[in-house]
């Protein structure tokens, strides 16, 4: 008996009892859609972490100085003045791995404008610095590098800064606010970016020329830190390694030395909190998968129900010409039909609860392709798996009991 | 004589009730030759749905030889015994066993499609052909839960002409029927038999051996009686001397 033939019998078998196929697919569409719905909110939850580190600017890579001795005293790394604007010319210019480059100096201090002040630091860095936070201008514009030559008093600010000297809503641009009594006058605005992921406020920012810092604010020649981004986050551990190599050379390191910097990406943190996502999207996958398994064997319970039920219809089969193999195959495609089908409603609800949950309860989705695929292939595979054994058991019936079978 | 489609040499059937072996048949032999319209009677226990079985190739024998159309049967495996079923046989049921809320013409289809051979259109063409000759060619689509006793009787008979068997095998195809609409369906047979089908009908109802032209009749396992009936009854007559019903 050919397939066609098979699948519209099982369609027919199937039609003659709607309301059991549909309470046995039940259990396999609460089971795909649970699958579905749970991966979509993991993987939801993880994007989103993940999606918050990179505006942080995940391929970020972070250079400090190390921390070391001063005549037996043990300093903390900001004391440090082992970074200097070489190390950053020679990572600007030698290494094949990073996109951009920016040294970091900073210094604490209070701005006032008219009677408003709040107290900020002012970051000295290069125009590169913005790409490498991947921070965006709102209005006016970023210093120019014939600004950075010239240690203008220039400076771009964020929003918290605003908000706080200018509470009337005036237009920053073009004020001159003071700090520490220099005065700088705004040439840009920083776009918002709120609270990241550790409730830090990304808004409290004043970006100024790192010239303009090192000499006319804390009058230093060395740097605080250096701010680099990888090509790409793939490339990340390569650039590390390239900019710790160039650092050593320029210490002059010797094999044994240890490192006189630490180089830190944003990786490690990446990793830690999507390794917690993943756990939980494990888990309620697991508890997807128990109740794909329990509709499974709902299935074979109706299975088995049916061939008693069909005893007399076996034996008919049998007894006009039918094989063993072609009763198989009857019951087995019958219960695939019924797993295919739960199948397929489950993506579509599994779909639309996700589709909700996003829309009622605004929790970052992501719908897999993969876990449909998955839980496409996981119901096939029930099906067969959950169908053979009732199926076997029509297929070995005496035609002859199950012709008189009552 | 005319060619044999049925000899059973000295056929043994034994089953195993616990340790007891029950001796359902004997030795029995006997054949049956092309356009027989045969009788197989017997009580309970006369070994009658044994032999049933065998003849229909659901079963074989402990001992001794069958051979259906010239093929032996008693060394066949249970494929090639459904195979030559398919293809031989046409089994007519005491409750007709046809399939529920499916339509006349796709019942009858059901041999054939068991037969890779044949094409959706050829089955649903020879199965109308059947359907007309059992006179239902006016209920090709009517469901079987929609037919009466004898109309589903006819479905199961035009299933069993469908694949052209050289053999209709009839199990108590009357014991379910009253007795008008049995005697219907032994004019159906009487006439399939006038066009040269080969018929065995199994039945513990001696009334009805007198409408076929050779009763073989079983107690004990054995053959007791095996002769030609020389006043073979006419169905017809007998159905139009009844009285005529009310409705």
């Amino acid at each position: 008996m050919n397939i066609g033939n098979l699948i519209k019998i099982s369609l027919r078998a199937l039609n003659n009892n709607k309301m059991r196929a549909f309470l046995t697919m039940l259990g396999i569409i609460i089971g795909v859609a649970s699958v579905i719905t749970m991966l979509a909110v993991g993987q939801g939850s993880k994007k989103s972490i993940q999606s918050q580190i990179s505006q942080m600017g995940s391929n970020m890579i972070m250079i400090q100085p190390g921390t070391g001795m001063m005549g037996g005293v043990r300093q903390s790394s900001s004391d440090m003045q082992s970074l200097k604007l070489e190390d950053y010319y020679a990572i600007r210019d030698k290494t094949s791995y990073i996109a951009a480059v920016s040294p970091s100096v900073s210094s604490g201090g209070q701005f006032i404008y008219g009677g408003n002040n709040y107290p900020a630091s002012i970051s000295g860095v290069t125009p590169e610095y913005l790409d490498i936070r991947k921070l965006e201008v709102d209005e006016g514009n970023v210093f120019s590098r014939q600004q950075v030559a010239s240690a203008a008093k220039v400076c771009l600010v964020g929003q918290t800064i605003i908000k706080n000297l200018f509470p009337n809503g005036e237009e920053p641009v073009g004020k001159v606010i003071r700090f520490n009594k220099i005065p700088f006058t705004i040439i840009g605005t920083i776009k918002a970016k709120g609270y990241n992921t550790m409730g830090m406020d990304q808004d409290n920012i004043v970006l100024a020329p790192y010239t303009t810092i090192q000499k006319r604010v804390l009058a230093i020649t060395y740097i605080q830190g250096i701010f680099a981004s990888a090509l790409s986050e793939n490339v990340t551990e390569k650039a590390i390694s390239e900019v710790s190599t160039i650092l050593r050379t320029n210490h002059k390191l010797k094999a044994s030395d240890q490192d006189d910097f630490n180089v830190r990406s944003q990786q490690e943190l990446s990793s830690m909190l999507t390794s917690t996502t993943d756990i939980l999207t494990i888990l309620l996958a697991c508890i997807a998968g128990i109740s794909l398994l329990v509709g499974g064997i709902g299935i074979m319970n109706i299975m088995y129900v049916s061939v008693t039920e069909r005893t007399r219809e076996i034996g008919l089969r049998m007894s006009i010409g039918a094989k063993g193999r072609d009763i198989l195959s009857q019951f087995l495609i019958e219960a695939i039909l019924i797993s295919f089908t739960g199948g397929i409603i489950g993506i579509i609800l599994g779909g639309g609860a996700s589709l909700l949950i996003k829309l009622v309860i605004h929790w970052p989705i992501s719908v897999q392709p993969y876990s449909v695929f998955l839980s496409f292939l996981v119901c096939t595979i029930t099906g067969v798996f959950f169908g053979w054994y009732p199926a076997k058991k029509a297929s070995q019936l005496d035609p002859i009991e199950a012709l008189r079978y009552e | 004589m005319s060619k044999a489609i049925i000899r059973l040499e000295n056929i043994k059937r034994n089953f195993q009730v616990g340790d007891e072996t029950v001796h359902a048949l004997r030795g029995v032999s006997f054949s049956i030759y092309e356009g027989e319209f045969v009788s197989i009677m017997g009580s309970s226990g006369s070994g009658k749905s044994t032999m049933l079985n065998l003849l229909g190739c659901l079963d074989t024998p402990t001992e001794g030889e069958y051979y259906l159309d010239n093929v032996a049967v008693s060394s066949m495996n249970k494929n090639e015994r459904s195979t030559l079923r398919n293809r031989k046989i046409g089994f007519v049921f005491q409750s007709y066993n046809l399939l529920a809320k499916t339509t006349a013409v796709e019942n009858v289809e059901l041999p054939l499609q068991y037969n890779p051979d044949y094409t959706g259109k050829e089955r649903r063409e020879k199965a109308i052909k059947a359907l007309d000759a059992v006179g239902l060619s006016d209920r090709l689509y009517h469901k079987s839960n929609q037919m009466s006793g004898g109309q589903m009787q006819r479905v199961a008979i035009a299933r069993a002409l469908v694949n052209d068997p050289v053999l209709i095998l009839a199990d108590e195809a009357t014991g379910n029927l009253d007795t008008r609409t049995a005697y219907e369906i032994m004019v159906l047979f009487q006439e399939l038999h006038a066009k040269g089908r080969t018929i065995i009908f199994v039945t513990h109802n001696p009334e009805l051996a007198a409408f076929t032209n050779r009763n073989i009749v079983l107690r004990d396992g054995k053959v007791i009686k095996d002769s030609a009936n020389d006043h073979i009854e006419s169905a017809k007559k007998m159905l139009d001397a009844l009285p005529k019903q009310e409705d």
